[in-house]
């Protein structure tokens, strides 16, 4: 059984750990090409949705349908097929820390192309020249600083070309213009590559200059509370929620209508 | 003189603050007396005051709903101080859920063993595969992560090991001899020394060291890739944790704890000859005839095997505890410790059976 389009299509899911249910009837499309931010307070399963997402935990009920797959239910051939196809930059950047950032950007080079290891080391200088660390190849993940880790994070994420990357808080514990680098980053890549990116976070400016479409989880009905582009959202705010979100914890009741 | 003055009028309760407030002033308030009455809290003559009467205040009032306080005339520090405490309502006490009957305790630890085995049989059989795998040269992992782990657990080890076996060897000696010379038979103690170091103590001695040493430290670095969130970014890239991880690290202590039980049975040998030559007089040609009288390739063999299943003890407790840690700083310590708990429970559990086994064989 296949569906249509959407790359991402999530219909009635509940994530949750172990008999714990976190968020409940979750339903959205992402569609080709676009950048979509799941946002929602600290501790609403922003992360738990993405671990969801990318298989790493198991759904508890529903269905997700990625290149019109199942994912749920794919075989694990298939669900390694899906992965290989795309991409994820964890919080820290998740770099092996007894490899170089060469090495870390050749594993799924190595792993699944029969390049030669010239090719390699060429595909691999440029995807770290792509996210500004040309010239680092040699350096060991504790050599650099956090916001250089999550970039190589990223060139490993790249390394496949995927068709989707998906960002775990990309501004966490960054300053301030590391954060709008890396914007501009993943900006960049959607851009030139085409690739659909889909970023957890809560951090507003992230959310307003690359967001095109979003999902907000409202953790005290457990479920979507929100859907559309950020701008739009917060022009037209739903609900309570959504808007003090957005804004910082404005008055919904004074807000100018 | 006290600081404060307390009125109470029918359903109202006046609180007149006054002087210096520095929180030794008791409150004459009683928690109960003060539901459902409006409380005020006059502070016109407050001189002075520090958080430490504010905090006094706080915890006689903090029953009462926010409402029912009145404030007139505050220090503004204090009364910004007491409202910004009384914001968010305190969280209601949960009543704890009754405490469990003895047989649900026990159905509950039974639940609790039963997962833990089936987790730990399933991370056998994982690594069992995974061996599979490299037999068939399918298993990914690289192989200077292998020479690295190897050298970490063989060579850097020598000194240690060495040290504690020629230790142990110079102890069995010491204690062996007072008791021998009971009946002067001390030169016995060459055969004791070798046939206690080769059979077992050799072994177990490493097996303990390397579980300390080495077990702790494949723990505690695939438990710090736990929390780093790596062990995902393998799972996502669709690579076995079992191959990359764990494989090298088992096959690296299988491969030296043969040659580290064979340098331990040789530095106790030679504990043992320390003892004998400069404490008991025991000429050195007689202590080396009686140790080449009483080795025997068997109790050697049975010493060197002990090694290897202490090794894939050590290895597989170390990186299954590192691999089922938690995501943070206290699950990495509580996975090396388990590590090394379960690394010295298992070798003696396997010491006992092998023992038995090997009776029976008649080895």
């Amino acid at each position: 059984m296949k569906k249509q389009n959407p790359i991402i299509r999530v219909e009635h899911l509940s994530i949750g750990y172990e008999g714990k249910v976190i968020m409940r009837d979750l339903s959205f499309e992402i569609p080709k090409g676009d950048i979509f931010i799941i946002m929602g307070g600290s501790g609403c399963g922003k992360s738990t949705l993405l671990r969801t997402l990318t298989g790493l935990i198991p759904a508890q009920i529903g269905q997700i349908w990625i290149h019109d797959i199942d994912f749920i239910n794919a075989a694990p051939q298939e669900k390694l097929e899906i992965s290989k196809h795309s991409g994820i930059l964890y919080q820290g950047g998740a770099l092996f820390s007894s490899m170089t950032l060469a090495e870390n950007v050749a594993l799924p080079l190595q792993q699944y192309t029969d390049y030669t290891p010239d090719k390699i080391s060429q595909i691999v200088a440029f995807k770290l020249a792509l996210v500004g660390l040309g010239g680092y190849e040699d350096y060991y993940p504790s050599e650099i600083s956090g916001g250089m880790r999550k970039r190589a994070g990223l060139a490993r994420a790249l390394a496949l070309n995927p068709e989707i990357v998906y960002f775990d808080e990309p501004s966490a514990g960054l300053d301030p213009i590391s954060s709008k680098n890396l914007d501009d980053l993943i900006l960049e890549i959607n851009k030139t590559l085409g690739t659909t990116i889909i970023v957890v976070t809560h951090e507003l400016p992230s959310i307003f200059t690359i967001g095109k479409n979003s999902i907000f989880l409202d953790k005290t009905i457990r479920t979507i509370s929100a859907k559309g582009s950020p701008k739009e959202l917060l022009k037209n705010p739903p609900n309570q929620q959504v808007y003090e979100f957005l804004t910082r914890g404005e008055n919904y009741e004074k807000r100018t209508k | 003189m006290d600081m404060t003055e307390i009125k109470r009028e029918g359903n109202s309760i006046i609180c007149i603050l006054k002087g210096v407030l520095d929180g030794t002033q008791s409150i004459d308030l009683s928690i109960a007396e003060l539901s459902n009455k409006k409380i005020q809290l006059i502070g016109k003559d407050v001189t002075s005051w520090t958080t430490d009467f504010v905090v006094e205040l706080f915890n006689v009032l903090r029953s009462v709903p926010q409402e029912n306080i009145i404030y007139s005339h505050l220090p503004e520090g204090m009364e910004q101080l007491l409202r910004l405490a009384f914001q968010v309502p305190a969280k209601q006490e949960e009543t704890p859920p009754p405490e469990n009957s003895f047989l649900e305790r026990i159905g509950q630890w039974g639940i609790t063993f039963w997962g833990c085995t089936r987790k730990g049989i399933y991370f056998i059989h994982e690594c069992i595969i995974s061996w599979g795998r490299q037999l068939t040269g399918n298993a990914v992992y690289r192989s200077k992560d292998f020479w690295l782990i190897l050298s970490d657990c063989g060579p850097k080890s020598i000194l240690i090991v060495s040290l504690i076996s020629f230790m142990v060897g110079l102890i069995l000696a010491f204690v062996g001899a007072i008791q021998l010379k009971t009946f002067g038979a001390q030169i016995y103690v060459a055969s004791l020394v070798t046939i206690g170091m080769t059979r077992i103590m050799g072994a177990v001695m490493t097996g303990i060291i390397m579980a300390g040493r080495t077990g702790a430290s494949y723990a505690a670095t695939i438990g710090t890739m736990q929390v780093n969130e790596e062990l995902d970014a393998l799972q996502t890239m669709g690579i076995s944790h079992t191959d990359f991880l764990v494989l090298p690290r088992i096959n690296a202590l299988i491969l030296s704890m043969p040659i580290l039980v064979l340098l331990a049975d040789f530095m106790g040998i030679l504990g043992g000859c320390f003892v004998c030559v400069v404490f008991w007089d025991i000429p050195l040609g007689e202590y080396i005839k009686y140790t080449l009288n009483s080795f025997y390739m068997n109790h050697f063999l049975v010493g060197i095997f002990h090694g290897v299943v202490f090794g894939y003890i050590v290895a597989l407790c170390g990186c299954y505890f590192g691999v089922n840690c938690g995501r943070n700083a206290d699950s990495v310590g509580a996975a090396t410790t388990h590590a090394v708990v379960y690394s010295i429970v298992w070798m003696i559990v396997m010491t006992g059976l092998l023992t038995v086994l090997f009776q029976g064989l008649g080895i």
